[in-house]
């Protein structure tokens, strides 16, 4: 990986060590030839790996004897022309800003006080500012900037921290800020106080982050926050804060405060004192921890919460370029504070949840994408994956890496789109590939699908199933071969039956897999429309049930719906209009959070179950589970779940409380799955579980269902550095794709 | 075979076999509602439709009525007028007469209405199940009016995207009716003729009236993607300048409908040059089919079609695959 000031490290090391030698990039590789005594030598080796640069990630270290006694003292080679690399190599994310950098920034002596764009090979942009490999300041955003002979003396110093740090700045010669709220402008400093000013005042203030812009006010204002809500269309999707700093155990915090900053999901106790709006109805808060001076500095001045959320309107990419930012952020926001370093690429923050004792990303953007990950079986062709829908990524794979590319929404958006097929194309043209094969998911009205569609010929294509890629991805990031068995509990994919499924348990390998169990089915009525408000699939639950439920005391969502809409639905259901059947899992979560009457629509994508999810933590003592029961039906096992929801009505009717109700679901599903999967084991004699799918970012399934498969003598596995959720469905594709080309199936 | 509610699923089948098979005699280019023809330097145009409707009666309209303006539709789409008509019904057993009765003379008033002569005709009788009650096909010979004639693959980027009226009743009310929905209570079908709202538009516009079409099956998506793809344009949309009649929207928000995906057999959009756009508006309005016509959108120089929404945000409006999956995971 270039960019981590890894060459600078070994000259340190080497040099303290009285080593003769040189160190070079060739490819993606570090090649250091030494000559010196065999301790010192050994010593260097071993300081290779245990004093690595945080960003480093130091896979292989091969010794060899050299060619050539080498000349006297050290020196740094700078990188080859522009090879072709192997993989990935040469492309880093961004890093946060790192301790010595901070110390400087707030250092009166030092000649970058309080300068926004401090930065080291330690730290600073990298992915976000890159033109072309290698990477070397002329081809990068900072190209424009000529260094002033200080900076350019610490750049060309192999001792300095900054030797070859390519966005090197200070005040003389990097990049200003400015400010421009209405017809009132300033710069520098002055531009940073006013953007402060303007937060402390309620207002709404576009910050040029790392990745985009992004849309800043305090978190603790109630007024400031509903007014970002309004003018943004976003009702109630969480928004993430930024804090100086959170009281969490030595665990968190280290991920909190690692090189890549990302949001972390936390108990909403963790910062008390933000408006309620920030995340309404939920018990978790998104934190973050300053990643930029910038954002230091601006956090600095203001010493409270800041909520900070990604520049744009509703489900659109977050805006980069100035212009477009001016235009499109027009309405939201009061304030710019911006600055004359182009943003080269659009990274949103990245967000984590810990689960099961490790962090686990929910969106892979900044300071994770677009690190390569490893490929179970390496492609023979180098192939791109182009993801699902929702919540939207692409991968490219060559021999045996994957690149996933950040996170980029919903492809439904217009900008979205364009936004996929434009980073693709600089992501394809920054590392020379071309992909000659494109793997995509089944559904055909994914425009993913769409586009894979229009960029390669039917013989050049590979439809890959989506719960199938949800279990992938699960194996392939924790390096399985053999065959596993897949829980995907997820919303909706299409099966390779045409069916939607959702609800899946799959005996599985990298080229194939077989269906063992399925969640009983359901009808959507109206499709989408169900998805968006739960109420309709609790009726749906309640009429069209494959199991059917048998008759009892009146619901208590039947008194609160409007009877018209009531007596539609049951009629489209009786009549099969336009009510897809679907065997999900969280579209059953979605049914009890409407029949719990904890949401009836849901404002965002996953609103309910995550609903359901709050309720159940609330609950107090240990659940009373429900009745399930599996049953077979066309060879599979099926889970029957209508004695679960009737006992479900049936305790809510006697007066028992949503909360212990959601707990108590959870436990159900939780107990079946494992009775479910001991069975597929028994049946097929393996015994590794890959957990994925959108529910496994529900903590008490995710906890309780690797507890309970352990407890059966079981391995589960669960997602970690690509989500569980859409996200990481690209990454599934070409884990399943590259498998399928390599054994020409 | 899966049969498609008019999208990309029956656009593959006809692309992919039915044109192909044809070889040699088949037609060049794009597919356009109907085909200009030249007998002995009379510029003319031809069309034939297939009409199956469940059920064959409903507010507003009936499987006669759409047989014929279905087919003097395809042909003003081409700036032809109508000129005569064929008709050929295909009848299953047991059809009540009284039924057989009613769908002919809805035929009949529907060519009087719009002035056009149906010329000849065929019947057959087939087994029961070998057909749904009745199946209607009509042809139709057209005149074309002087000037280039309008195509799909005449759009150019700029144009003004005109549609003539409501969208969105056809599909609704005849959904409602055959299942019993209740919504066509309020809603009835817009099925007329439009040939003359196109000739009042073709005397403001001349050949600046670029494209046009009727957006039957599939609604105005596919129209929209039909004619930016056989232009090689894209096309942006404003959502709140859509009509859609209040009951519609409703019944589409219940039935997880979108208005833009329901079929319409009275309605048409156009792509006019820029310069032209006010004039033909102007015409159209002068019309009664044409009262609520409206500008709705702008041709784009590439890339897909895309609705404008009240948000302010861009969503692409794609053909949709026969029936509509959901695609939230
Ligand atoms: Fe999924
Ligand atoms: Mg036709
Ligand atoms: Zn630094
Ligand atoms: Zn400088």
């Amino acid at each position: 990986m270039q960019g981590v000031g890894f060459r600078p490290f070994v000259h340190r090391i080497a040099t303290e060590l009285d080593l003769d030698g040189v160190v070079r990039n060739v490819g993606g590789d570090v090649l250091i030839e030494v000559g010196g005594t065999e301790t010192a030598v050994a010593r260097l080796v071993g300081a290779l790996r245990a004093r690595a640069p945080a960003a480093a990630d130091v896979r292989e270290i091969t010794v060899g004897p050299a060619p050539a006694t080498p000349a006297p003292g050290f020196r740094v080679v700078a990188s080859a022309g522009a090879g072709v690399p192997a993989g990935f190599a040469g492309l880093p994310a961004d890093l946060a800003t790192c301790d010595d950098c901070l110390r400087e920034l707030f250092d009166p002596a030092d000649r970058r006080y309080r300068y926004p764009f401090v930065n080291c090979t330690a730290c600073g942009p990298r992915a976000t500012i890159v033109d072309d490999l290698p990477y070397d300041r002329v081809r990068t955003a900072m190209a424009g900037f000529t260094m002033c002979p200080s900076c350019a003396a610490e750049y060309h110093d192999p001792a300095d921290r900054r030797f070859h740090a390519e966005p090197v700045a200070c005040p003389r010669c990097g990049p200003r800020l400015t400010w421009r709220e209405g017809g009132h402008t300033a710069e520098g400093e002055r531009a940073l106080t006013a953007a402060a000013c303007a937060v402390a005042a309620g207002r709404i203030v576009a910050l040029k982050g790392l990745g985009g812009y992004q849309l800043v006010c305090d978190a603790t204002a109630p007024a400031a926050v509903a007014r970002l809500r309004e003018r943004k269309h976003r009702p109630r999707k969480p928004f993430a804060v930024m804090v100086r700093d959170a009281g969490v155990d030595p665990g968190v915090r280290a991920v909190l405060a690692s090189p890549a900053r990302p949001i972390v999901l936390l108990p909403a106790a963790v910062c008390p004192g933000l408006a309620p709006a920030v995340a309404p109805g939920l018990d978790r808060t998104g934190l973050f921890l300053p990643c930029t001076p910038l954002h230091h500095l601006l956090l600095g001045l203001l010493r409270r919460p800041l909520v900070v959320t990604s520049g744009n309107r509703a489900d659109e990419p977050i805006a980069v370029d100035d212009a477009d930012a001016a235009e499109r952020l027009a309405g939201i926001a009061d304030g710019f504070l911006g600055h004359d370093r182009p943003v080269r690429a659009r990274y949103d923050d990245s967000v984590l949840q810990m689960i099961d004792g490790a962090p686990r990303l929910v969106r892979r953007a900044r300071g994770y994408a677009p690190r390569p990950l490893d490929l179970p079986v390496a492609t023979p062709r180098p192939l791109l994956a182009a993801g699902a829908q929702l919540k939207h990524t692409f991968t490219l794979a060559r021999g045996g890496r994957a690149l996933v590319g950040p996170h980029g929404g919903d492809l439904a958006d217009a900008d979205a789109l364009a936004a996929f097929r434009a980073t693709a194309a600089q992501l394809g043209r920054l590392h020379r590939f071309e992909a000659e094969v494109i793997a995509h998911d089944l559904h055909p009205d994914y425009l993913s699908t769409a586009y894979a569609r229009q960029a390669a010929p039917e013989s050049r294509r590979i439809g890959v199933q989506h719960h199938h890629a949800h279990v992938a991805s699960c194996a392939a990031e924790n390096g399985l071969d053999g065959p596993f068995l897949g829980v995907a509990y997820d919303g909706l994919g299409l099966g390779d039956d045409g069916r939607l499924w959702g609800g899946e348990v799959l005996l599985a390998t990298y080229t194939g897999f077989r269906r063992l169990g399925r969640f009983g089915t359901a009808p959507l009525p109206g499709g989408e429309a169900a998805v968006r408000r739960p109420a309709r699939m609790a009726l749906g639950c309640l009429y069209g049930a494959e199991f059917p439920l048998p008759p009892g005391p009146e619901p208590a969502l039947l008194g609160r719906l409007p009877a018209p809409e009531v007596s539609l639905v049951r009629r489209m259901i009786e009549r099969g209009v336009r009510s897809p059947r679907a065997s999900s899992a969280g579209r059953f979560l979605d049914a009890a959070a409407g029949l719990l009457g904890l949401c009836d629509d849901a404002g965002y994508e996953g609103e309910a179950a995550i609903l359901l999810e709050v309720a159940a933590h609330r609950a107090t003592g240990d659940p009373v589970p429900l009745p399930w029961r599996i049953t077979r039906r066309d060879g599979l096992w099926v889970y029957d779940w209508s004695g679960t929801l009737d006992a479900l009505l049936l305790r809510q009717a006697c007066g028992e409380g949503a909360e212990a109700l959601a707990a108590a679901v959870h436990r159900t599903v939780v107990d079946m799955t494992v009775a479910l999967c001991a069975r597929a084991a028994e049946q097929t004699g393996v015994t590794v579980v890959c957990l994925s799918g959108g529910c496994l970012q529900n903590r008490i399934l995710a906890g309780g269902l690797t507890a309970g498969l352990r407890a059966a003598g079981l391995t589960a596995l669960l997602n970690r550095d690509v989500p569980a959720n859409d996200g990481g469905i690209s990454y599934g594709q070409a884990a399943i794709a590259a498998a399928r080309l390599a054994e020409g199936i | 075979l899966g049969h498609g509610s008019g999208g990309r699923l029956s656009a593959e089948l006809i692309g992919r076999v039915l044109v192909p098979a044809l070889g040699a005699v088949g037609p060049a280019g794009p597919l356009e509602d109907a085909a200009l023809v030249e007998v002995d330097a009379a510029a003319l145009a031809l069309s034939t439709d297939a009409y199956v409707v469940d059920p064959l009666f409903f507010p507003g309209g009936d499987i006669g009525a759409i047989a014929v303006h279905g087919t003097v539709n395809d042909l003003a789409m081409r700036a032809a007028m109508p000129v005569a008509l064929t008709v050929a019904y295909i009848v299953e057993e047991g059809l009540p007469l009284d039924v057989l009765r009613r769908v002919a003379a809805s035929v009949g008033d529907a060519a009087a209405a719009a002035g056009v002569p149906v010329v000849s005709g065929d019947t057959k009788v087939v087994g029961r199940g070998a057909a749904d009650q009745i199946f209607v096909t009509t042809a139709g010979l057209g005149r074309r009016l002087p000037g280039a004639a309008p195509s799909a693959a005449r759009a150019r980027p700029g144009d003004a995207i005109l549609l003539s009226g409501l969208i969105g009743c056809h599909g609704v009310t005849v959904l409602s009716c055959r299942e019993g929905l209740g919504f066509e209570a309020d809603v009835v079908s817009d099925t007329r003729p439009l040939h003359r709202l196109v000739a009042a538009m073709m005397a403001a516009g001349g050949e600046g009236v670029h494209a046009l079409r009727d957006p039957t099956r599939g609604g105005l998506a596919s129209s929209l993607n039909e004619i930016a793809t056989a232009s090689g344009t894209g096309a942006e949309i404003e959502e709140s300048a859509l009509p859609v009649p209040e009951p519609v929207r409703a019944a589409c928000e219940l039935l997880g409908l979108d208005p833009v995906h329901v079929a319409n057999e009275g309605c048409l959009v156009a792509f006019v040059a820029a310069d032209r756009a006010d004039a033909v508006l102007a015409a159209m309005r002068a019309r009664p089919e044409g009262a609520g016509a409206v500008r709705i959108g702008t041709a784009t120089a590439a890339g897909p079609v895309v609705v404008r929404t009240a948000v302010g945000s861009r969503r692409v409006l794609d053909m949709l695959l026969g029936e509509q999956l959901p695609r939230i995971c």
